[in-house]
């Protein structure tokens, strides 16, 4: 039961930063997500709060306490690997009870803690068993095994789904998120794949080139990205962008992206009204572009005529390629749309949700008006 | 029978008969020698020396048994003692080399392994002198040192990358379960380290029993393991064959146990890192 707190925290290796300045506070209980693409920084931060790599600068510190000249082992943490790194040579039993008999607990206790921690992962008829001799989803949960019985402070999962096929991995992540729910321990958990960062985390901490992007819960996280970046990584399809500028006139403001001219509805205007005339980053998600036929109650729409490039039909919905003057964008949108590739159709933009950037630092022009709101009531 | 069908067989039979005809070159000293051992002293002259023995004789056995006994035992000593040491060190090293980062070690790993290229014959004086000096010169233990420390190149490069093979990840988990240095290194490494320890063991067991050079050089007669009388045996005037020979299958006996009893694991070995396994 701990917090875990990086405070100004740097990692640089040779001349190369790997963290800049990294600020989180991670409170008791918590299941923080790591995310951002490779190289990002996220394993390097996990590493340095396990204690495998050394922090350059400032300080980590778990339960109030400094870490940074703690040995891994006395930090009261545990760690799952993205390899499981089980011990081909011993059983499972002894891979679990491994770290327990290192720091000499009795053998009743151990007997308890592994057959305990096994019980409850569905392994017990294993424990006899090699590494060798499991299925993938079965080293998995031998590798949570091993740090349950630790009964640590806090837990660290470095990218642990990613050897499993598509299937497993969809039922370890409830797996993991139900073994937090039970275990109420602080979960610390590094991902590259932001589906799994926005289904198993309740804070989500995005990180680009070593430097902490925003760090919300994942609704926030979607429906206010503080910049560009963070609008890119989350979701899928991606965010689309359009280079555009605000203006002024008769009807109000509008975003003129030079392929289109949309106008922002009245009542959110005020976050923009300082920045006519300057230029802008417009970014649309795909699932915020209807065709109009099929467009929700409740949404301001935006009309914008486009060709259709691609049709990728899923079923449940429809991903089209979109053209419009050379300027190409994706959509998400009712799978009954009856778009013909090559045909022109008409599409509404919803423009309660669109975001707009400044095209020079990236960052989002209403991200502290929308903080200051309910989201749920301004979005649609 | 096909055209096809009929060349293939030809083919086959080609390869085959040339692999036996070589096969057969190959074992003409083996079988000189194996059927020497068993002959009486008569039957070794050259009329005979190509047929079969009349009767298994096992004089020359007995007489190699008493000529070569201490030798063989100085053999054993040294080969035991020498090879162990010089695994353990190697796995030690490697250990070090490939899991941990050391000061220097860009420069440390290239000197150890130069020690490989250093040949026998360069060294022989300086080292007859240094072995003196410390007054190691004579002995089996001295010559128990020279082959550990001649070791320890080849040693340390076989388990540097055998170590290689076991994932950083499978240290950090015992890092974090709480293993130190030497704990990662007996609970975990150790454990894993039987192939290594095979190949070291084989290649180092053979070296060090075929020697001859440092064993006559360094040695005194009391202490002079097996390949020195062997040799010298050879060159003397009374050419007793059938315990000669003797001596030769006695002598070659113990590498060739261990090729057998730890030989499928030495190819193994020696692959490990070229194949996923």
């Amino acid at each position: 039961m701990a917090d875990v707190v990086f405070d100004k925290v740097y990692k640089h290796y040779g001349n190369i930063t790997a963290v800049k300045d990294l600020n989180i506070h991670i409170e008791d209980k918590e299941f923080v997500v790591f995310v951002g693409p490779s190289g990002c920084g996220k394993s390097t931060s996990l590493r340095m709060l396990a204690g495998l790599e050394e922090i350059s600068e400032g300080e980590v510190s778990i339960d109030g306490r400094v870490v940074n000249n703690v040995a891994p082992k006395d930090r009261d943490i545990a760690m799952v690997f993205q390899s499981y790194a089980l011990y081909p040579h011993m059983t499972v039993y002894d891979n679990m009870a491994f770290g327990l008999k290192l720091r000499k607990t009795p053998k009743q206790v151990i007997d308890q803690r592994v057959r305990e921690a096994a019980e409850s992962l569905g392994i017990t008829p294993l424990l006899d068993r090699r590494p060798r001799q499991l299925s993938g989803g079965q080293r998995q949960r031998v590798a949570v095994g091993r740090a349950i019985v630790r009964e640590p402070k806090v837990f660290l999962m470095d990218e642990p789904l990613s050897n499993l096929d598509a299937k497993l991995r969809v039922e370890a992540r409830s797996f993991i998120s139900k073994l937090h729910q039970r275990l109420e321990t602080t979960f610390i958990y590094v991902t590259h794949d932001q589906v799994e960062a926005m289904t198993m985390g309740t804070r989500i901490c995005v990180l680009n080139a070593g430097e902490l992007q925003q760090i919300d819960s994942p609704f926030n996280l979607y429906h206010n990205p503080r910049n560009v970046f963070v609008a890119g990584f989350i979701g899928s399809p991606s965010m689309n962008f359009f280079d555009a500028t605000i203006g002024k006139d008769d009807n109000g403001f509008f975003i003129d992206a030079g392929v289109f001219k949309l106008y922002i509805p009245k009542e959110r205007t005020e976050p923009y009204e300082a920045h006519a005339g300057k230029k802008t980053i417009l970014g649309v998600r795909p699932e915020d572009i209807h065709d109009k036929q099929y467009q929700p109650p409740g949404i301001s729409p935006a009309d914008v005529e486009a060709t259709v490039d691609v049709i990728e039909q899923m079923g449940n919905e429809m991903i089209l390629y979109l053209e419009r003057e050379g300027k190409n964008f994706i959509a998400r949108v009712d799978p009954r749309t009856e778009a013909r590739i090559g045909g022109k159709t008409n599409f509404v933009f919803n423009m309660d949700n669109m975001h707009l950037f400044d095209a020079d630092n990236e960052s989002s022009l209403a991200y502290e008006w929308k903080q200051e709101r309910d989201l749920a009531k301004i979005i649609s | 029978m096909t055209a096809y069908e009929m060349r293939r067989i030809a083919m086959r039979g080609g390869i085959y008969g040339t692999l036996v005809l070589f096969a057969l070159i190959f074992l003409i000293p083996i079988y000189m020698t194996a059927v020497t051992a068993f002959k009486t002293l008569p039957e070794t002259r050259l009329s005979t020396v190509w047929n079969l023995p009349t009767q298994l004789n096992f004089t020359g056995f007995e007489q190699a048994i008493e000529r070569f006994g201490p030798s063989m035992g100085n053999s054993f000593t040294l080969v035991i003692v020498a090879t162990i040491v010089s695994a353990a060190l190697g796995s030690m090293n490697g250990y070090v080399l490939s899991k941990w980062r050391i000061p220097g070690e860009r420069v440390i790993f290239p000197l150890i392994l130069f020690g490989m290229f250093l040949p026998y014959q360069a060294i022989l004086i300086p080292l007859f002198r240094f072995m003196n000096d410390i007054g190691l010169y004579g002995g089996i233990p001295g010559l128990i040192l020279v082959h550990v420390v001649y070791g320890i190149p080849i040693t340390t490069l076989i388990f540097r990358n055998f170590y290689a093979e076991i994932p950083d990840e499978m240290l950090e988990a015992g890092t974090m379960d709480g293993a130190g240095f030497w704990q990662l290194y007996t609970q975990v490494v150790f454990p894993l380290s039987v192939p290594g320890f095979v190949v070291v063991i084989i290649w180092q067991f053979t070296q060090i029993w075929n020697d001859f050079l440092f064993a006559i050089f360094l040695t005194t007669e009391s202490s002079q393991p097996i390949t020195v009388p062997l040799a010298i045996l050879s060159g003397g005037r009374e050419q007793n064959f059938p315990m000669m020979m003797s001596g030769a299958l006695l002598a070659a006996l113990p590498p060739l146990l261990v090729y057998i009893v730890m030989g499928r694991y030495f190819i193994r070995g020696l692959l490990a890192g070229s194949v996923k396994g």
